[in-house]
């Protein structure tokens, strides 16, 4: 264990020096709107030469991705960051990046996906994602975005896995809000992500191998088999190197974070900053004697299913709460209730009175009377028995 | 049970609101507590009535929304009085800080406030004299200090106000900006 310094950081800030930590070999971004502080305070971290980073400023997100995934081929250790449509912009070149197993890792600011135009939180644009073969984490606070970024690149590199990593954490709410983040050292950082040494890289001249080669009808589909069960397997290393961060660092840095779940009748599922409100909640229902909790998967992708089958599988009402739409799914509903009502089918457990909350949309603030009405919501449906409207929003105007 | 202060400030774009909120939590770091501070954000320009928000904590801060029921609000413009609602959601025994060259009896008049405490002190009068400019913000953590007595002192929040400005204006800016805290802090009045 080594001691954390603490500085005010916002959480855009925490990733950048988390980043500057790290000095990764490569960071190709573009630099502007809607990309956020992140790459900001990391390009001034190269003019200044406090890291030795081949920074490439580029002309879209299309290309940014583009270059980290040639620089990662080569051989480089790669970092970048986006945020809302500059994610979308990159969505081509992820599916390259994680087809190619390229442990690239990506901090995302999560805004808002246009039309209409809004530079706010939600999670529309890491949703989109979520299926492109990239491991997910969601940060609750500018300190787990730090935490999480440093575990990431660990994850990412692991030699079992070499699967891409996105690092996301809510855009204004903790991306811009400052708070007081424990920095580890410098060198601790740097010991526990070691070096890079790649076994198979395009600048190995020695040992020449072909990436991203034409792979037609003969064994495309063996390699996306591939490529499905290196992040179906993924769990032991991702948890390893949890564990070793928490070693490290001293912060609990659980897959999922459960408050109250040992005896809760009501639970919600959220992820990151929301996940907090709904936790302060949860403590004050708590202490006037109301059995709930609250379920937060840092972990998104792999989504960890039989974790959260176990926690929520005794509740009498669960809530899972999205900052998200996927456009078109049943009764309009999110990206995260999908996910756990699937892996509760799968588990057998049919039973559980489930609904889904949209909150939250291009930053509309969610606040502790909201969710206080969702946990209200659930004591009724747990008596009544009826489950009523399947999705259900919070804070929306009527 | 975790002791929580919650601020809110009133202020104009452009006058320092946000950064004197990140000074007053950079203050209670170094006190070894926890905090947020957050401005509302909304279109971005010179002028405009902003909110900003700071918590302070002695344990981690969970909580991540504006703050509805504020401890404690600065109003740093006070020609914001009647066109904002400066007192929304305040606590009954809350405390409101308003730069202004008026008492506190008349504060609480025009704002129909009778709870609670209030604190006023011309910030505008002591930022113009000192600073040449009307940025009253850090000064009124000079007042925040002693309202709010016992959690963070007036030495820390003048050196979160050295460490903050320092890397942004010149030395004698700052000098003048901390003697502008310290008056702020001797001159302003309560009742």
């Amino acid at each position: 264990m080594v001691a954390s310094k603490y500085m005010p950081l916002d959480g855009a800030n925490a990733v950048s020096q988390a980043m500057r930590q790290i000095n990764p070999d490569v960071v190709a971004a573009y630099p502007i709107t809607p990309q956020t502080a992140v790459v900001q305070n990391f390009s001034q971290y190269v003019a200044d030469g406090i890291v030795n980073t081949e920074f490439i400023p580029v002309e879209s997100e299309h290309a940014a991705m583009s270059a980290c995934i040639g620089a990662s081929a080569a051989g480089a250790r790669v970092m970048t960051a986006t945020a809302a449509n500059g994610l979308a912009l990159m969505w081509e070149m992820l599916y390259i990046a994680s087809g190619m197993r390229l442990p690239i890792v990506l901090t995302v600011v999560n805004r808002a996906l246009s039309s209409p135009l809004n530079i706010h939180c939600d999670h529309s644009d890491g949703m989109g994602a979520r299926d492109s073969g990239w491991l997910q984490f969601y940060a609750e606070s500018g300190q787990e975005a730090y935490d999480n970024t440093i575990k990431s690149l660990k994850i990412a590199e692991h030699k079992d896995l070499l699967l891409p990593v996105m690092s996301c954490q809510d855009g204004f709410i903790t991306g811009h809000g400052v708070e007081r983040v424990g920095i580890l050292p410098d060198e601790a950082v740097r010991e526990f992500v070691g070096s890079y040494d790649p076994e198979h890289y395009l600048l190995d001249t020695d040992h020449p191998v072909t990436m991203g080669a034409w792979d037609f009808t003969d064994y495309y589909f063996e390699h996306k088999r591939q490529q499905s069960e290196a992040i179906n397997n993924s769990m032991p290393v991702i948890l390893e190197v949890c564990e070793e961060y928490e070693r490290l660092s001293e912060r609990p840095q659980p897959i999922l974070d459960c408050y109250g779940m040992d005896d809760a009748e009501l639970a919600v599922i959220v992820l990151s900053s929301t996940a907090g409100t709904a936790r302060s909640v949860a403590r004050r229902l708590r202490a006037q004697g109301a059995k709930v909790g609250v379920l937060k998967p840092r972990l998104y992708r792999p989504f960890p299913a039989q974790q959260i089958v176990d926690c929520i599988k005794n509740c009498k009402a669960v809530a899972v709460l999205d900052r998200a739409i996927s456009f078109g799914a049943p009764q309009g509903m999110g990206p995260l209730y999908t996910d756990v009502t699937s892996a509760l089918f799968v588990a057998g457990i049919s039973g559980l009175p489930i609904v889904n909350y949209i909150y939250g949309l291009g930053g509309r603030d969610t606040t502790p009377p909201m969710i206080e009405s969702a946990f209200a919501d659930l004591r009724v449906i747990a008596d009544s028995g009826d489950r009523g409207d399947l999705v259900r929003y919070l804070g929306l105007r009527a | 049970m975790s002791q929580m202060l919650e601020i809110r400030w009133h202020g104009r774009a452009g006058q320092g609101v946000v950064t004197a909120g990140e000074s007053l939590g950079e203050a209670a770091m170094h006190k070894g507590l926890y905090f947020q501070a957050f401005p509302e954000y909304g279109a971005e320009r010179m002028g405009a009535p902003i909110k900003a928000y700071t918590r302070l904590s002695d344990d981690t801060i969970e909580i991540h929304a504006p703050i509805l029921e504020p401890d404690l609000v600065v109003v740093v413009n006070p020609n914001l009085i009647g066109i904002v609602d400066l007192t929304e959601g305040i606590k009954p025994e809350g405390t409101l800080i308003v730069n202004t060259q008026q008492t506190p009896a008349e504060i609480r008049q025009r704002l129909g406030f009778s709870g609670g405490t209030v604190w006023t002190v011309d910030a505008t009068g002591i930022a113009m004299a000192e600073l040449k400019r009307d940025i009253p913000s850090t000064l009124l953590l000079g007042v925040v200090v002693r309202a709010a007595e016992g959690l963070v002192d007036l030495e820390a929040v003048v050196g979160a106000t050295r460490e903050s400005l320092g890397g942004k204006l010149r030395p004698e800016v700052v000098e003048a900006n901390v003697r502008a805290l310290q008056r702020a802090h001797s001159e302003c009045v309560q009742g």
